[in-house]
């Protein structure tokens, strides 16, 4: 996959079109709004990818479009149009048919989503028979082949195991096997590739682009490694605390970074530039702040070495910029040098000494430190 | 020299996969298979492969908690097999494991005080009045406010449950931590978190580290030597920057040529590897990789289809099990 086509699949038509999404999970000490007015759209054969510290609501947005919430979380505003229809007013039965036909889900935690007791045969034969009318024997041969193609070594005698006899990134390999073995028209991909080593993590990135090319299938690719995202996507959702904070084309958004918690994102990547020095990494001072008590302005406030006073007060709006990136900040970091954070909370403070300062990509060093 | 603090010497893992009628094994799964592997008291070795190549299996077999096949681990000298059952409890307390997924690995009905006390507890490795100091004292090793203690897992954030495991695992006072993925699953700011605080543990405590890892930027940054692995043998050990610089098993520079990354000028050219990713079950004599390999046509004269190559030293702590070495053949 590249970044070169974007201005292709832009023309495309939108088949999915989050507007004004908010999710809470309401609590007897408190609500956590997990996502929080949240909107992106995606074009078929797109590969959007969402990016976002650890609890910033990409699992919880996901689950959301496809109404697998689990209680207390529930969508609470803004409607998911998928070809135009609004899958949150659907049944329970209708959204089951789109989910498996024509939107799948690669969950972020396979053990979770396995079943134990049945043999990776069984789960992946029912979920091909009932989505696509086949017989056993052509299911089971339909399995074996998506086995293969996610790179599991002899597959026709792998699909007789159980979950339990396969390696991590095995079982991680069998949930996008189930994923795609219905032909989607949308893959939602929570952390698809967060077990499998670089070789076969390419495999499978290779295999969503074929599929993209063959059958037109666009992709939500939800990640933490910032290198996938700039090899596989098209454009990237960076999220923050339930809030959309930028968006922009994966190219974009690697080349010049506008929002400082984008930027904090690039510093932390561990480096592979050959350096006698391994010291400390850089890592953006403070936490993530309690969801149940987020702060009154701007949720990057407290951890931000751009922040201004306003910044504390008023929660800064998701603007459109001239070349249709979006931004959530109040400062124009290609132009303003950082100051300190304005308080970074002490019990956050994170162990060992304070980072080493970024390099000059990123904010000036020294002054982020907490 | 010093002596290594834990040894693996040819040690197997195999499973069985089918009978016969009469319950002879037809079809063996050999998910570790004759690899020996040397970790020296306060080094971190870091141990990469490809998915399925056997490195959890590695970590169950020092943890104890799976028994190997054949061969022995040797454990500041003592071979593992012959201990008496209280040397062995003792073993069991100074290898610990974190394991991949931070989510999974803590009770969810146990608050976070509870998780860290327990193992001091069963172990009784402090006086009943000093468990709640030593609980304090760890959380704030890890980072975390001593007010914590009294939260459940699923009040905190990724890092934050991840570092309750470090915790944990430090609560046994381990000599070595078999560290399965810990990052994997956290996105690179809280990795670098954990990352640094790994490290400024190993200082504090003295610790040695086997770090399995995906990464090989994270594996790059922790490790003092890097160990590659294919099919249930290592096939490279070296010194990292050694390894980085200097990757001489065709699998090796596969893996390293395959590392994304966010700046286009810095990606190499791939080398792709084609075919079906080989199977650990009933394995094919000759070397693992040989199914896969790009670099064979060069090897003239050589025994890759037949016998598999033995790890040799090629240069000062840099091993390496292929025919392309002179000394392996
Ligand atoms: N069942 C639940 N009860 C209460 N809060 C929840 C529940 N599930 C999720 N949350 C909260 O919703 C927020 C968003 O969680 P979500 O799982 O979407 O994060 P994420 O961005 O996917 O993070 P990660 O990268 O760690 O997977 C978090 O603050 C989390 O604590
Ligand atoms: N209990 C078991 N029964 C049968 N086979 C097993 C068992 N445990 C592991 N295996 C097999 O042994 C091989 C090695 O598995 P292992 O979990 O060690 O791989 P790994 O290198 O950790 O892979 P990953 O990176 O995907 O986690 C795999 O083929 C796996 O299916
Ligand atoms: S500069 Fe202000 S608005 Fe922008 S991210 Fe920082 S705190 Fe938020
Ligand atoms: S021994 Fe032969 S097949 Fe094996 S890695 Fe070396 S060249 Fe390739
Ligand atoms: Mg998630
Ligand atoms: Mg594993």
């Amino acid at each position: 996959m590249t970044t070169s086509d974007t201005t292709t699949t832009s023309e495309c038509p939108i088949i999915l079109d989050v507007k004004g999404l908010s999710t809470d999970f309401v609590m007897k000490r408190g609500t956590v709004q997990a996502v929080r007015d949240v909107s992106f759209s995606v074009h078929a054969g797109e590969v959007l990818a969402i990016v976002g510290e650890s609890g910033s609501g990409k699992s919880v947005a996901s689950l959301s479009i496809l109404q697998l919430l689990q209680p207390p979380g529930r969508v609470v505003a803004g409607e998911v149009r998928y070809r135009g229809q609004d899958l949150l007013l659907l049944s329970k039965r209708e959204m089951r048919d789109v989910r498996g036909n024509k939107i799948s889900m690669i969950f972020q935690e396979p053990m979770t989503s396995l079943n134990p007791v049945f043999t990776i045969e069984d789960q992946l034969t029912e979920s091909i028979r009932t989505h696509m009318k086949l017989d056993k024997k052509a299911a089971t041969e339909r399995a074996i082949e998506m086995l293969r193609l996610v790179g599991i070594p002899s597959p026709e005698q792998r699909i007789k195991e159980y979950p339990h006899q396969m390696s991590g990134g095995m079982r991680q390999r069998v949930m996008t096997a189930m994923a795609l073995s219905c032909d989607p028209d949308l893959l939602i991909a929570d952390e698809p590739t967060t077990a499998l080593d670089v070789t076969i993590q390419a495999q499978i990135l290779a295999l969503l682009a074929d599929l993209r090319e063959k059958i037109g299938m666009a992709v939500i690719l939800i990640t933490h490694d910032l290198g996938v995202v700039a090899e596989s996507a098209d454009r990237v959702v960076v999220m923050y605390c339930g809030q959309v904070v930028e968006e922009a084309t994966a190219q974009a958004l690697f080349e010049r970074p506008l929002h400082p918690y984008t930027l904090g994102l690039l510093e932390s990547i561990p480096g592979m530039e050959d350096t006698e020095d391994d010291g400390q990494l850089y890592m953006i001072p403070g936490m993530v702040p309690n969801p149940l008590n987020l702060p009154k302005g701007c949720a990057f406030a407290p951890r931000c070495s751009w922040a201004i006073d306003r910044c504390a007060s008023d929660m800064p709006p998701l603007v459109e910029l001239e070349d249709g990136r979006k931004l959530r900040c109040f400062v124009d970091v290609t132009a303003v040098e950082p100051a300190a954070p304005a308080c970074a909370p002490a019990e956050s403070a994170p162990a060992g000494p304070t980072p080493a300062g970024p390099s000059p990509a990123g904010p000036a060093s020294g002054e982020v430190r907490a | 020299m010093t002596e290594p603090l834990i040894s693996l010497r040819n040690v197997s893992k195999h499973f069985t996969m089918d009978r016969d009628l009469l319950g002879r094994t037809t079809s063996v799964l050999k998910a570790v298979d004759d690899l020996s592997l040397d970790i020296y008291p306060g080094e971190t070795f870091g141990l990469v492969g490809e998915s399925g190549c056997g490195k959890t299996t590695v970590g169950k077999l020092l943890v104890d908690l799976y028994e190997p096949t054949a061969g022995e681990i040797v454990y500041n000298g003592v071979d593992l097999a012959k201990v008496s059952a209280k040397e062995r409890r003792r073993y069991c307390r100074d290898i610990q494991l974190i394991f991949q997924d931070p989510y999974a690995s803590l009770n969810p009905r146990m608050t976070v005080g509870d998780i860290i006390a327990e193992p001091i507890r069963v172990n009784r490795l402090q006086p009943v009045e000093k468990i709640d100091d030593r609980v304090g004292y760890l959380l704030n090793a890890v980072g975390l406010s001593a007010n914590y203690r009294n939260r459940f897992p699923h009040e905190f954030s990724g890092g934050q449950r991840q570092r309750v495991g470090i915790a944990r695992a430090l609560a046994m006072e381990p000599k070595l931590i078999v560290c399965d993925e810990p990052v994997s699953a956290l996105d690179v700011s809280i990795q670098a978190q954990v990352l640094n605080l790994l490290d400024d543990l190993s200082e504090e405590f003295g610790l040695t580290y086997l770090f399995i890892a995906h990464g090989l930027n994270v594996v790059k940054h922790i490790s003092d030597r890097v160990g590659v692995m294919y099919l249930g043998k290592l096939v490279e050990v070296a010194p990292k920057r050694e390894l980085y610089r200097n990757p001489l098993h065709p699998y090796t520079k596969a893996l390293l040529s395959a590392i994304p990354v966010t700046n286009p000028a810095l990606r190499t050219k791939r080398i792709l590897l084609e075919g079906d990713v080989t199977s650990p079950i009933d394995p094919k004599p000759g070397c693992r990789f040989a199914g896969r390999c790009y670099a064979k046509g060069e090897c003239v004269g050589c025994a890759c289809d037949d016998e598999m190559p033995p790890l040799v030293e090629v240069s000062p702590g840099h091993f390496v099990a292929c025919y392309l070495h002179p000394g392996a053949r």
